[in-house]
């Protein structure tokens, strides 16, 4: 899916630009097209090939990702450990290939890339075959018609409101005696949503109506949500609030 | 098992999402899940045999009726939006996760050797891949792995049906 460019140099030759994945992938391409073992690459060639490409990046003003300055870097210090003189110590034998960890993320790199290929090759849904209704998105409960829509922690806040709206207004104040902390609160709430896979907002709070365990209650979701441990969805405006393990 | 093997190709057919073995032996009480799968092979290899435009697919922990690949070009001509497609470098990224999950965004990003922010927010919109946990190292950073979704898209049975790395490599040379 490259696209490829014709450009034309000053120098009166054309260069065919391929527009590469990355700075790995560029360096790819340069073995290959030298039919370089990338075992035995050779940094000098390769650098300066790549720098070439680099510069002539620049040279049509493409926006240059910091990516491949840095493996630029990376061939130009290989290049000048290589230039280092190797000592006669029988214990420098040990000392790696300074081209090993290059190599090592170029074989990785390419078995990924060989692997993306392998996924795009199946037969892709809704592009190769086609099932007889396409999958529901969300966490649809197939069992429940509702269609869920994804909320920010506004819609919670509204719903906190009309929530403590209906608390009892003649609550006197009191010592609360019993303690309660907050990660007790989103242990209680996790394991409920374990057992139940999904809760009302509403089932969860109208538990009980003192505004501490309320408030509690509602912290610990909003932690919740921050650390995208459970989502929140919607059915409709002013619907049901349902809460989801965002982690199985 | 004649009439059942039709009830189960009625289920399958019924069905929204593919259609665990489980899920059929609840509804089949005591049926072997053996027996269920068992005509559950039969069944596609009777599809198969047909050489009609439908086939009977094990994906994604379950069973799915699926159209031909080879007629793609025609069904797709009855869908009005065109699902947008994976870029590659979407791909590399799902690649990775699939094959490294659970897996990190540094780690993402030092395999393909380019910031992956992009492609990462865009396969979690796509529900192909989901965060699955923190890694417990300061930072707490967010461990990505791929979803049901991904198996059933890629037509998957389980994440154990991808070839392994090293199969890949033999295959390209």
């Amino acid at each position: 899916m490259k696209s490829g460019t014709l450009l034309e140099f000053d120098m009166g030759y054309e260069i065919k630009l391929d527009i590469f994945e990355g700075p790995l992938d560029l360096l790819l391409y340069l073995i290959k097209k030298n039919e370089i073992d990338i075992y035995d690459i050779p940094i000098a060639l390769i650098t300066r090939q790549y720098l070439d490409y680099i510069e002539m990046l620049r040279t049509f003003n493409l926006d240059l990702a910091g990516e491949f300055l840095v493996l630029a870097a990376t061939l130009i210090h290989i290049k000048s450990r290589l230039l280092l003189p190797v000592e006669e110590d029988p214990s420098a034998q040990e000392e790696e290939d300074p081209r090993a960890e290059l190599v090592r993320q170029l074989l990785e790199y390419q078995a990924f890339k060989e692997a993306a290929l392998q996924l795009d090759s199946r037969s892709v849904l809704e592009r190769d075959v086609f099932a007889r209704s396409c999958p529901a998105a969300g966490p649809n409960d197939p069992e429940d018609p509702e269609v869920f829509t994804e909320m920010d922690v506004f819609d919670l806040v509204k719903a906190f409101q009309q929530m403590t709206g209906r608390l009892d207004k003649t609550e006197r104040m009191e010592i609360d005696a019993e303690e309660m902390s907050l990660a007790d609160r989103i242990n209680e709430i996790m394991d409920r949503l374990r057992e139940h896979k999904h809760m009302a907002f509403t089932d969860l709070l109208a538990e009980r109506t003192d505004r501490r365990w309320v408030l509690y209650t509602f912290l610990a979701l909003l932690e919740l949500m921050k650390l995208r441990m459970i989502k929140a969805y919607q059915g409709e405006s002013y619907g049901v609030i349902r809460l989801f393990l965002a982690v199985e | 098992m004649e009439e059942k093997k039709a009830i189960i190709e009625a289920l399958v057919f019924a069905a929204e999402t593919p259609l665990a073995v489980e899920r059929i032996a609840e509804i089949l009480a005591g049926t072997e899940k053996a027996a269920i799968s068992g005509a559950l092979q039969e069944l596609a290899r009777e599809y198969e045999e047909r050489k009609g435009g439908i086939q009977l697919h094990a994906v994604a922990g379950g069973y799915q009726f699926r159209t031909r690949a080879e007629l793609g070009a025609w069904v797709k001509k009855l869908r009005t939006a065109r699902p947008p497609g994976l870029t590659p470098a979407a791909l590399e990224t799902l690649a990775i996760i699939a094959y490294r999950q659970p897996v990190v965004k540094a780690d993402i990003d030092r395999f393909r050797g380019v910031d992956a922010a992009g492609s990462l927010k865009g396969l979690l919109e796509k529900k192909l891949a989901r965060i699955v946990g923190r890694k417990d190292v300061p930072g707490r950073p967010i461990l990505y792995g791929t979803t049901r979704k991904f198996l059933e898209v890629f037509n998957l049975q389980d994440l154990s049906a991808l070839p392994t790395l090293r199969e890949l490599k033999e295959l390209q040379e």
